[in-house]
């Protein structure tokens, strides 16, 4: 095993909570109609090409990207096309959906194997792993759903020299990475390969939290086995801390290098690609399966029975929580994602989607009191940065409206991790207001850059 | 049903809060009050009484009648400024002064500029040295240290000068001959004082609570008690029948209260490292030059009121190293 | 001693006489020529240098007014939303007619009655920041979220929030109508439309372009966009902004038959008298707005609503 890496600045360590860490995987059965909306990747919604009474095949194309930052969306399930319309995502916006009665029997779309047989053979070229990945609708899967082939086209003039795989899953709660690494381990590290191909380099560092380690051992053990097959893929644990799945902070983990203030990971050669995704691109590469599932973590420490299921998309958040044993008493915080970057949820009946790693269901003393008292100018939050910022100062002149201060203060750096604020004595909202702040700027700057 | 809470991320939050915060410092504080107790008997405990509840009631006061904003009054902070106020005081010294001393810091040293967290200067340091200024005689008559078990509770108060006070009076050699120079007793308290500041070892258990419960770090005291050490001892080599030896000037006087518990006041010090470390050095070469040259036998009251003066700057020209930004080399 | 007193005397009478002289001739040679006008025009403008020109304060609206009155003689393009501009063209000697008096309308009525919430916002009060991350408390995604940022925007205090609604309120005294909470708001629920003859005005209350089924899922007093009012409208005022019906102020003759018809209330008419008791008195909605707009004369109106109703002259509160 590597010895132990880690960042350099800040960070901090929040109660790690991997409830469902023993709990495998479970498919979870899929309801009479599914709502699968368009706009499931950062960036343009999808544009829908079926309508209504159209029969759709499971993995069918039924939303194809609009514009470059986009990705296209399948239908997760064999059924007919009850309506295209809108439906309430977890925020409480409607947005474009497609809404399918599904047929008791999953018919798959032309091409797609639907096997369980490790296929190890890549056949594909790097330009056709990354048209691949493109068509397959494949994102960044740890929340943020930033469209994979855009990440994997390196632009001219750069070179790649690795791929770094986030495994870190710093995120407290959420385990559905974890389980995927144990459970699908020998597909997951041919995915690493496929991406190793596709950006042509010959080194993969699996970047994993130390908390893990069974999984590390687990994939040590298996590329020992079979050292030729995975040759060039590497583990390396790093220290718990969060974040140290923010991508600037685990390529500072695993290289050393640091990402240059307001440019892009592939300046220091790194390619960074979530476990998930990974998994999602050996799928699509070798069986040419569209990203319409996957994992869940439904967990909460007065959840029942938490656990990992298989999801398809467009299942409501709902049903999750039933499985889980019902939505416990007194739950107050409803998240989707992990408890520090995931968002709140307004109705619980939201559709899954591809950025939705987990289902955090929280009481009132889980998510601490938030009473907000005057700074008292520790500078925690300060200590706290990942990214070296001065928080407390940020969030004074966002609140002030005066963004030449923020831009001169680098707010575009900051990776909204929440380091900040989950360490502030005074319980100040900091990374609401430096969002804001971030906004702001951000369109002031977009704005002078296009004159 | 319960409503669900929107807020944006993130959703878990450290245990921490100012009021356990202020609460650890008080409980730090807790040894050295009883050390003082033990040696200034009734005099310490009514005057430490009696401060804390002024400096709480002025607070409620005036948040419940000029500012008519929230009440915080059990934040601790008030009745920290009041422990520490007390501390820094003779023990003899009498009752309506330190109300005075009081409302001075709540009421200009703190509440003046919008409350907690808003204060340039260390409200009790404000208040020590408004009464300093206004009350020189009873502020510089300071009582001896006479354990309760041998005069009892309610003892009068013997008083006598320290050994700050000698220092400056008479020099090195006398205070070699009056026979105080014992550094047991100096580090156990048994001296005469401020009557929190008297007992190093007190001191220090708290300081280490406070360490390892990571509500102080211990950049800005190291720094301070470093910069008197070594200042002191260059002095003691270059002339030691003038300046007495290092060791004595750290325990002496309120050097390691105030390193401890208010240079690290965290609303008023800097709050980068390297900021920590230029403020204690700066707290530590002010003490030093007013106790060796200035008026006053001691210094460190004036050393950290005229750093936090300087806290906004070192602020400003230490700020932490931003990640990904490469420094513009001067070339 | 009195030599001291004497010396010190000369040396600062002496020293206060020559940089006097030095003063004056600086001020001589740095003098910048302005024309006396600007001021004059600066006096009449607010002073609160909101932006609503489009200049970057008031006294560079009064500079531009001079110069182009100078110029090309007339004030065309030049307006300050919050005075009156015909006084300014009075100085400048030339003959211009008021503008048509303006105020910001806040078209959401989704107060704690009538749109219950749902869920509780902890975090900053930014209206800008929680339209990110939710739909509101009550669930409709367009309608107000009480935060106040407009509250903070005003330069005027002419803004505020009901604490019993939740819902900003416009202060018709204070308003200059300079749009900058128009601006701010992001969700655009806010607009700047002529006060109307006599104070009296009628617009639709919702910006909700949702279809009917989920507006009424959260709010009982959204536009459903039923089109009843489009129908009425006897001057074709009323038009279709995809399921919200929205009343043009130019076409507008403040008739008020399409707040009888509107079978949600979401329609306002602000300032018109209260429904005399011979009129339609089975009308189940009859004139939402009235009674709310203004509290004081609701109040007051028990002798002679109309009269009461009209004190407030357009001309009165924008010159003040």
């Amino acid at each position: 095993m590597n010895p132990i890496k880690t960042f350099s600045k800040g960070g901090v360590h929040p109660e790690e909570n991997k409830l469902s860490a023993n709990q495998p995987i479970q498919d979870f059965p899929m309801p009479k109609q599914i709502i699968v909306p368009l706009g499931q990747c950062l960036g343009a919604p999808a544009e829908c090409i079926v309508k209504k009474g159209d029969r759709v095949l499971t993995g069918q194309l039924i939303g194809t990207a609009k514009g470059f930052v986009s990705a296209n969306v399948h239908s997760p399930a064999t059924g007919t096309v009850a309506k295209v319309d809108v439906v309430m995502d977890h925020t409480g916006y409607y947005k474009p959906a497609v809404f399918i009665d599904r047929e008791d029997q999953d018919e798959w779309a032309e091409g797609i194997i639907n096997t369980d047989e490790l296929l190890t053979d890549i056949k594909l070229d790097s330009k056709q792993i990354i048209d691949k990945v493109k068509e397959c609708g494949i994102v960044g899967m740890g929340g943020a759903t930033f469209p994979t082939h855009v990440k994997l086209m390196v632009p001219e003039g750069k070179k790649a020299e690795y791929i770094i795989i986030n495994a870190a899953e710093c995120e407290p709660y959420l385990t559905c990475d974890f389980r995927l690494l144990l459970e699908k381990t020998q597909e997951f590290l041919i995915g690493v390969k496929i991406l190793m191909k596709a950006v042509n380099v010959d080194k993969g560092i699996i970047g994993i939290e130390a908390n893990k380690m069974e999984a590390i051992e687990l994939l040590d053990k298996t590329i020992n086995e079979h050292r030729d097959l995975y040759k060039g893929i590497e583990v390396q644990p790093l220290k718990t801390k969060y974040p140290q799945g923010g991508e600037k902070q685990l390529i500072k983990a695993v290289t050393g290098r640091e990402v240059p203030s307001g440019k892009l990971p592939i300046e220091t050669g790194c390619v960074v690609v979530n476990v998930a995704s990974t998994y999602a691109i050996y799928e699509a590469v070798q069986k040419n399966k569209p990203l319409i599932e996957r994992i869940v973590t439904v967990t909460g420490k007065s959840v029942k029975k938490p656990g990992n299921f298989r999801v398809r998309f467009g299942t409501p958040a709902d049903l999750l929580i039933e499985a889980a044993g019902g939505l416990p008493e007194g739950i107050t915080d409803v998240i989707n994602g992990g408890p520090m970057m995931g968002k709140s949820v307004s109705v619980t009946n939201f559709p899954c989607i591809k950025g939705t790693s987990g289902i955090l269901l929280m009481t009132i003393d889980e998510a601490q009191d938030r009473r907000v008292t005057n700074c008292i100018r520790c500078g925690r939050c300060a200590m706290a940065c990942p990214m070296g910022l001065q928080p407390f100062l940020l969030h004074k002149i966002a609140k002030h409206n005066d963004f030449d201060e923020t831009e001169k203060n680098h707010i575009m750096d900051c990776i909204e991790c929440g380091s900040c604020e989950f360490t502030c004595p005074a319980n100040i909202p900091l990374l609401d207001y430096i969002r804001y702040g971030k906004a702001k700027t951000g369109a002031i700057i977009r704005a002078r850059n296009q004159k | 049903m319960n409503k669900y809470t929107i807020s944006g991320s993130p959703h878990v939050h450290s245990s921490e809060n100012t009021q356990k915060i202020m609460y650890r410092v008080l409980l730090a504080l807790v040894p050295a009050l009883l050390v003082a107790i033990y040696y200034f008997g009734w005099y310490a405990l009514r005057l430490t009484l009696v401060s804390v509840a002024a400096c709480m009631l002025t607070e409620w006061l005036i948040q419940k009648f000029l500012i008519k904003g929230p009440l915080t009054i059990n934040d601790g902070s008030a009745a920290l400024t009041g422990l520490l106020l007390a501390f820094n005081v003779p023990a003899n010294l009498p009752i309506w002064m330190v109300i005075v001393g009081s409302i001075i810091a709540i009421g200009v040293g703190k509440m003046a500029f919008g409350g907690l967290g808003k204060n340039p200067f260390n409200p009790a340091l404000v208040g020590r040295v408004f009464m300093l200024v206004s009350f020189p005689t009873a502020m510089t008559t300071w009582p001896q240290a006479q354990p309760i078990f041998e005069k009892g509770f309610f003892a009068d108060a013997v008083t006598g000068p320290t050994p700050l006070g000698i220092l400056k009076e008479a020099g090195v050699g006398s205070l070699a001959e009056a026979g105080d120079m014992q550094f047991l007793d100096m580090i156990l308290g048994n001296r005469g004082g401020a009557f929190g500041e008297v007992c190093a070892i007190a001191l220090l258990i708290g300081a280490i609570y406070l360490l390892c419960r990571k509500v102080i770090d211990i950049w800005t005291p190291l720094s301070i008690l470093l910069t008197v050490f070594v200042f002191t001892g260059i002095c003691y080599l270059v002339d030691p029948t003038q300046y007495i030896a290092p060791l004595y000037h750290l325990v002496y006087g309120g050097l390691i209260l105030g390193a401890f518990f208010m240079a690290t006041d965290m609303v008023t010090s800097p709050m980068t490292i390297r900021g920590k470390i230029l403020f204690g050095f700066g707290i530590g070469v002010i003490t030093v030059v007013i106790r060796l040259w200035g008026a006053y036998p001691e210094g460190v009251s004036f050393a950290i009121l005229i750093m936090n003066a300087l806290t906004p700057l070192i602020n400003k020209a230490f700020k932490p190293q931003v990640f990904g930004v490469v420094k513009p080399s001067k070339k | 001693m009195s030599n001291t007193l004497l010396i010190s005397l000369a040396v600062l009478g002496i020293l206060g006489g020559v940089l006097a002289v030095i003063l004056y001739f600086v001020a001589q040679k740095f003098k910048v020529e302005e024309s006396p006008m600007i001021d004059e025009v600066e006096a009449l403008l607010p002073g609160a240098n909101c932006g609503g020109c489009g200049f970057a304060g008031c006294r560079a609206l009064a500079e531009a007014c001079v110069k182009q009155a100078a110029e090309k003689g007339n004030l065309d393009g030049l307006a300050c939303p919050g005075s009156d501009m015909s006084k300014v063209g009075k100085i400048l000697g030339l003959v211009t007619a008021a503008a048509e008096p303006k105020i910001a309308v806040v078209r959401c009525n989704g107060s704690c009655k009538n749109s219950p919430s749902k869920v509780h916002y902890e975090g900053a009060d930014i209206c800008a920041f929680a339209n990110t991350l939710y739909a509101g408390e009550g669930g409709c995604s367009k309608g107000c979220l009480g935060l106040g940022d407009c509250v903070k925007a005003c330069k005027f205090d002419a803004i505020h929030i009901d604490t019993e609604t939740g819902l900003p309120v416009v202060d018709p005294d204070k308003c200059t109508s300079c749009g900058i909470c128009a601006k701010t708001c992001p969700r655009g629920i806010i607009e700047i439309r002529p006060r109307g003859k006599k104070d009296r005005r009628v617009y639709v209350c919702c910006v909700n372009t949702d279809k009917g089924a989920l507006v009424m899922k959260n709010c009982t007093v959204g536009c459903i966009g039923c089109q009843k009012c489009l129908k009425e409208c006897p001057f074709e005022a009323i038009e279709m902004r995809g399921n919200l019906a929205y009343i043009d102020p130019a076409k507008c003759k403040a008739c008020g038959k399409c707040v009888k018809v509107c079978p949600r209330g979401s329609i306002h008419a602000i300032n018109f008298p209260a429904p005399k008791p011979e009129g339609p008195i089975n009308d189940p909605k009859p004139l939402q707005g009235a009674e709310k707009a203004k509290p004081v004369p609701a109040v007051e109106t028990t002798a002679n609503p109309v009269e009461v109703k009209t004190e407030v002259q357009p001309e009165n509160t924008v010159t003040a």
